[in-house]
């Protein structure tokens, strides 16, 4: 673990602190310095992967702690890019301790760089892999959005404590809005992901699918987004339904990233 | 010079004796004409609105101006004394100024934190600088009190939540929808404060007013007023599948709109959010139907509620507001001593440069100079000058206690009669 993963450490760390402290405090020099030492750590972590990636030759995502660190990376970029959409200084409140979180894990992870089996080393590790972190990046911005929502509702229908957070929180529909087109984002994404894992498994291993642990959660978490896009657009299941749903889909990729990787079984047992 | 606030409040006054001495209209012009002619006063700025009559003033000595003004206000607006001294109050210096400050920062408002005083303040201003009724002291301080209004605004969150039912509406509106002007009401009835409400929405940019009325020509009359649209009242759960704000007050005894219906609708609506806002006591809208997903209803308790709930947090931000105020006045009050030594610097220099000039005029008479040694001699009496001058100038500027010893002690040393008080 070099420098530069240590000081971005630090940094989303203290953009953390920041964020809650935006909780309770309306103060745009808090949300300002919340996103310059995001946006530091983000840029030192960014060259830590950088590294990485010069030094393997390939995407850094081959052992636990370059996994979770670079899971931590695309929630980051993400979040940047909301935040330039949509300008909600406290959605990082809500979302830095997800990326904090998974990289105080991946400091705790094994990070040792074994070569990598023969049968992997194909340009699809880079593609699906790629594309199965951006979206699940997608998905866990669209779990911290649906908790904001579940939050601001919680003081709508409360109808007390109609000041503070309530104040700084963003209308319940735009919540809504930035939650769906998360999922719209993501579930694409994890689909390509899906299939390029599937044509990858096809040329190392000789089939597309073999009921690996792996990926019958994926198929689970395609499937609860699934439900998600089609619920809403049949049913019209959105707002409180679409945010619980959204925190449950983000549940399951946690488990199956973190609960597989703690049991090492089956063929991502690199990952 | 100093300054002194002479005025009457809905706190001082009953609106009777307000408007009896309210500068409105022509009579803000003429007022201001004869305050200007008051014996001892210097500037003068009147602002007028319907929870105060003040006029802020600099006058030479507060206590003889104060019955000047007085006795100025009684046959201005034909008031005999006796109730107008029972109306006014009198600030002078300190006071004053935090008075001032106060009212602008609206912290002495009937709604604490309400805006629209702090554009009053600015209209009365400007009209006293139009007809020239304002000097270096009034400019200061009126501009000052306009910055500390901002700064208040800024620092405190006194102005930031709805104080008003309609108001509170309206905000939960903006905190449900993220975008007004592509949403519609529907107004179900036609009570006084839904139509506030409604025409509060209105000028929050929502797209459209749609009244449902039991008596259609009322509900014509009511949509044409918000350039709305009316339908006849059996139509309005068909209306509620597109509305997005119902503002409810029908003046029936029951619920008119039930539990089961809402079901209904909500199928009907793909489940998009609805705000249902009942005005009616007794209720319109069955409670129960705030249980369901992607409705937000409130009644009257709820938004009284939400409305002391706002007020209480005015009152704490009120609380930093007087802090800055008082922090703003200790600033302002610096700025006043200092310009008190004014006078006395200038005096000062002036009999310094009268002696220099007299002398030097002795000796250009007296002895043959060549330009070259006149400039010599002209330039070590200006030296000698400045040099000796600079300490008691120095000394005039600093920020001292006892400042008005000091000039005093400085026009005796050197001999400076005359009005140097300013």
């Amino acid at each position: 673990m070099e420098i530069t993963f240590q000081l971005s450490l630090i940094l989303y760390f203290g953009a953390m602190v920041l964020g809650f402290l935006e909780l309770f405090r309306n103060s745009k020099a808090i949300t300002w310095t919340m996103l310059a030492l995001l946006g530091a750590g983000f840029g030192l972590h960014t060259v830590s992967i950088m590294i990485s990636y010069f030094m393997a030759g390939h995407l850094p995502i081959t052992n636990p702690h370059e996994a979770t660190s670079f899971f931590a990376w695309c929630i980051v970029f993400l979040f940047f890019v909301l935040e330039y959409r949509y300008k909600i200084g406290i959605m990082g409140s809500f979302i830095i301790p997800f990326a904090f979180a998974l990289m105080l894990s991946s400091a705790l992870l094994p990070m040792e760089v074994k070569p990598l089996a023969p049968v992997l080393q194909s340009s699809w590790l880079g593609v699906h892999t790629f594309f199965a972190f951006l979206a699940n990046a997608s998905f866990a911005l669209a779990a911290g959005i649906g908790i904001m929502y579940l939050v601001q509702e919680h003081y709508v229908k409360g109808k007390k404590h109609l000041a503070g957070l309530f104040q700084r929180l963003p209308s319940l529909q735009s919540l809504d809005e930035i939650n769906y087109r998360l999922i719209t984002i993501g579930f694409p994404l994890f689909t390509v992901a899906m299939i390029t894992g599937m044509l990858w498994a096809d040329t190392a291993w000789g089939s597309y699918w073999s009921w690996d642990p792996r990926e019958v959660w994926s198929l689970i978490t395609w499937l609860i987004f699934a439900i998600i896009l089609h619920a809403r657009m049949v049913a019209g299941w959105r707002g409180r339904r679409a945010a619980v749903l959204s925190i449950l889909g983000f549940v399951t990729i946690i488990v199956a990233f973190g609960g597989l990787k703690l049991l090492q079984t089956g063929q991502h047992v690199f990952l | 010079m100093r300054v002194l606030v002479a005025g009457l409040n809905h706190k001082s006054a009953d609106v009777e004796v307000r408007e009896k001495l309210a500068f409105g209209g022509e009579k803000l012009g003429a007022g201001l004409h004869g305050l200007k002619a008051v014996d001892g006063l210097r500037e003068a700025v009147i602002i007028s609105t319907c929870n105060r009559v003040e006029l802020y003033t600099s006058v030479d000595e507060p206590d003889s101006a104060s019955k000047n003004i007085m006795a100025f206000l009684g046959s201005f607006h034909g008031i005999q004394a006796g109730p107008l001294e029972k109306a006014l109050y009198f600030h002078k210096d300190r006071d004053a100024v935090r008075h001032i400050f106060r009212v602008a920062s609206s912290l002495d408002s009937m709604v604490l934190g309400e805006p629209q005083i702090l554009g009053q303040l600015k209209a009365a201003f400007d009209f006293s600088l139009k007809n020239k009724a304002t000097g270096v002291l009034m400019n200061k301080l009126l501009k000052k009190a306009i910055s500390v209004a901002k700064r208040v605004r800024t620092e405190t969150r006194i102005a930031e939540s709805a104080v008003s039912i309609s108001f509170a509406a309206v905000e939960l509106a903006k905190k449900i929808f993220s975008d007004l002007s592509d949403k519609s009401v529907l107004l179900l009835g036609a009570g006084e404060m839904a139509e506030l409400a409604a025409m509060h929405l209105k000028s929050s940019g929502v797209r459209e007013i749609v009244v449902a009325n039991r008596t259609y020509e009322r509900g014509c009359e009511l949509a044409r007023n918000f350039t709305g649209r009316a339908v006849r009242f059996e139509e309005f759960p068909h209306e509620m599948l597109s509305s997005d704000i119902i503002v409810c007050s029908t003046g029936a005894s029951d619920y008119v709109i039930k539990k089961s219906h809402m079901h209904h609708i909500m199928k009907g609506r793909k489940q998009r959010p609805i705000f249902m806002i009942d005005i009616s006591v007794p209720r319109n809208i069955d409670p129960g139907i705030d249980g369901l997903d992607n409705i937000y209803l409130y009644d009257v308790d709820d938004l009284q509620g939400v409305v002391d709930a706002n007020m209480g947090g005015r009152k704490k931000e009120a609380q930093k507001a007087e802090a800055i105020v008082a922090e703003e006045v200790e600033v302002f009050e610096r700025w006043l001593a200092s310009l008190q030594s004014v006078p006395a610097i200038v005096a000062l220099r002036q009999r310094a440069e009268d002696i220099k000039n007299q002398e030097l005029l002795k000796v250009i008479n007296r002895v043959r100079l060549d330009e070259k040694e006149r400039k010599a001699v002209e330039y070590m009496a200006a030296a000698i000058v400045n040099k000796l001058m600079h300490p008691p100038t120095a000394a005039l500027k600093e920020d001292v206690e006892d400042r008005d010893n000091l000039i005093a002690i400085i026009q005796k040393l050197y001999g400076l009669n005359g009005d140097t008080n300013g």
